[in-house]
């Protein structure tokens, strides 16, 4: 810290004041945003933790002997024939924990994560903007939706191509599709299970919003999560099965199928926008108005 | 850099109020901090500065009053003025896995009008200004919090602001730390920042500001220039006598108003108040017995308001009268004194 008065740095003297040139899309906040998230430690955690599930299932099907049809998840007795089942198998496994753990965990930290480290006030001050930075966490919170089930079906082949043979995948429907039509159809599951994330996104973005404590957030989304699958199991409830935002995880069945059915494919699609609207709104309408005294 | 506006408020708040629940954190605060200044924000732990900062900063909602910062209303205008302002709140934050150069540029990119092209080099000019230019690479993590106060200021300086806001800035920094901020703020001043110090260091004050204001209980109980709120202390003599008694009817005699024998009753209210101010707690320890006698305390009048009345009129007085002077002292408060004065003593947190 020099006592004398440096001087300004000539280009960026000024910039402050000149409030006339608006760069308000958010872009720099969304390049900062997914450089921090899958720059530290913790996503990569989460992402070799998901990618493990491929590689730890290819290696027991590999050591063991011969899984009989019928045990198991559904495409494990595959495996030793097509190593692509690999991917299928995990990126089902995953679904009803692994991934909404992950994604509990990021989603969940968002806003509560920056209220705890105490950034949240300095981002505030810059000026990010409330409603930017809540878009912008929002973001970062899907692109970790889409890199999550990536990361399970490419893990997944990869291993399943190292250690079995590759060939053509018999699907769900009895029809044959050659190996590069079979690794399409694992990036359309990875797609899908992206878009049945979101919801659980905007839910946990919303409970963001309420608590500086980013461990109750991200236990809270991952505990709605369950919940919601519970109830889908009920059959007492079945009139509400169609309403929650897990009714069709599983559902991607449909992407093995020739021709290929969109039908849970859009109405997944279509549920997951209602919870992405109502919960970014409740999120939207707490964040603006709430005092922020981390 | 542009000059100041001259004339005018950099921060003016008028009934500014924050209650939580039934708790009231702020009450009716009229801040005026004219453009130019070094102004303290003085006041104990507690005071409600930290909440007043939240709110002029809009991070906290007024539940009344308002707030106006650089002439233009808070929080309507928010991403107009906030890009003007620097700001360290309540400590240093950053993300603890980032370097001290990347943290830096993740807020930088939360401006919206700031400019990539010159990001690096607005980061590295703001670290090297608060002199962590070597420790740039480094995680926050391993920082010291000397260190991430330094990182906290260069922050509010990663572009050229007109009003700086700076919350305990001094905290947790070594006595050299503590005299390169002195430094920067006085360098920063000089450059035409309005610089605003909240603190409850009066030696810092007293050495950095030109203006300064009071918090207590979440009141502003004094502001103005830093020369009129010291001179608004009384004078006070101090007289060592075996004759109490009869001294203070001498001093009554003289409308000087003594304090009462009692030791820690409360004192006298005092001739003046600060514009705000409500009935200050006086002095305790009216009584002290020593081998030469008591002490008696008493105001010795205010300089501007009536005709002073001169000390050693006072002791000729005494004198005549009997009263065995054994000492006298005439004492000014200082401006931890006054600041006492006006918030109380003791280690209680209001409220």
């Amino acid at each position: 810290m020099p006592s004398s008065v440096p001087a300004d740095i000539p280009e960026a003297a000024g910039t402050a004041r000149q409030a006339a040139a608006p760069r308000r899309s958010g872009v720099s906040l969304l390049g900062s945003e997914l450089k921090v998230l899958f720059g530290r430690r913790r996503t990569w955690a989460l992402l070799l933790a998901l990618a493990a599930i491929p590689v730890l299932t290819a290696i027991a099907v590999r050591v063991s002997s011969a899984v009989p049809p019928g045990r198991g998840p559904a495409f494990l007795d595959r495996i030793t024939q097509n190593g692509l089942f690999v991917a299928f198998t995990a990126m089902l496994v995953s679904v009803p924990l692994f991934m909404p753990l992950a994604v509990g965990v990021v989603a969940g930290d968002t806003i509560a994560g920056e209220a705890n480290l105490g950034t949240l006030r300095y981002l505030l001050v810059a000026p990010a903007g409330r409603v930017r930075l809540l878009l912008v966490k929002y973001a970062g919170a899907l692109a970790f939706c889409i890199v999550a089930p990536l990361t399970v079906g490419l893990a997944g082949a990869a291993i399943g191509a190292a250690l079995f043979p590759i060939g053509p995948v018999t699907l769900l429907s009895g029809g044959v599709v050659q190996p590069q039509e079979a690794a399409l159809r694992i990036l359309l599951i990875a797609a899908y299970l992206a878009v049945s994330l979101a919801g659980l996104s905007a839910i946990g973005l919303f409970l963001s919003t309420m608590t500086v404590v980013p461990v109750g957030t991200m236990a809270a989304t991952v505990v709605v999560s369950v919940v919601s699958q519970v109830l889908d199991q009920l059959p007492q409830l079945e009139w509400l099965h169609p309403w929650l935002f897990s009714h069709y995880w599983l559902g991607f069945g449909d992407m093995l199928r020739q021709p290929m059915v969109w039908d849970s494919f859009g109405s997944n699609a279509l549920l997951q926008a209602g919870y992405v609207s109502v919960f970014g709104a409740l999120a939207y309408g707490r964040f603006v108005t709430k005092d922020i005294l981390s | 850099m542009s000059g100041p506006v001259t004339g005018g408020l950099a921060i003016e708040t008028r009934g500014l109020s924050k209650h939580f629940g039934r708790q009231s954190a702020v009450d009716h605060v009229d801040l005026a901090v004219p453009h130019g200044t070094v102004f303290g924000f003085l006041g104990p732990n507690g005071s409600g500065k930290t909440t007043t900062i939240r709110m002029l900063l809009g991070l906290a909602a007024a539940s009344s009053g308002t707030v106006s910062l650089l002439g233009q209303a808070m929080p309507d205008k928010l991403h107009d003025i906030l890009p003007r302002v620097g700001a360290l709140v309540e400590g240093p934050a950053f993300y603890p896995f980032l370097s001290g150069a990347a943290n830096l540029h993740r807020l930088d990119a939360a401006g919206p009008h700031t400019v990539p092209s010159t990001r690096r080099a607005r980061v590295d000019h703001a670290l090297e200004r608060v002199g962590l230019e070597h420790a740039a690479g480094k995680r926050v993590h391993a920082y010291s919090l000397g260190m991430k106060q330094r990182l906290g200021i260069a922050n509010a300086l990663l572009s050229p602001r007109d009003l700086l806001v700076l919350d305990e800035p001094t905290n947790g920094l070594d006595p050299q730390g503590t005299r390169e901020v002195r430094n920067l703020v006085r360098s920063l001043a000089n450059e035409g920042t309005t610089v605003f110090v909240s603190s409850h260091l009066l030696a810092e004050v007293d050495q950095m500001c030109t203006h300064a204001a009071v918090m207590s209980a979440g009141r502003l109980v004094a502001q103005g220039p830093l020369a009129e709120l010291r001179q608004a202390g009384n004078a006070r003599l101090r007289l060592v006598t075996p004759d109490g008694g009869a001294a203070r009817q001498v001093l009554a005699r003289l409308g000087l108003a003594p304090e009462p024998a009692q030791p820690g009753a409360a004192g006298q209210p005092r001739p003046e108040q600060l514009e705000r101010g409500g009935p200050a707690p006086g002095l305790p320890g009216a009584l002290r017995t020593q081998p030469d006698g008591e002490t008696v305390v008493a105001a010795l009048g205010t300089d501007a308001k009536q005709p002073a009345l001169l000390p050693e009129d006072v002791v000729a007085h005494l004198v005549q009268a009997g009263v065995r002077v054994r000492g006298f002292a005439v004492e000014r408060e200082s401006l931890e004194e006054r600041f006492v004065a006006l918030t109380g003593e003791g280690f209680d947190v209001a409220q």
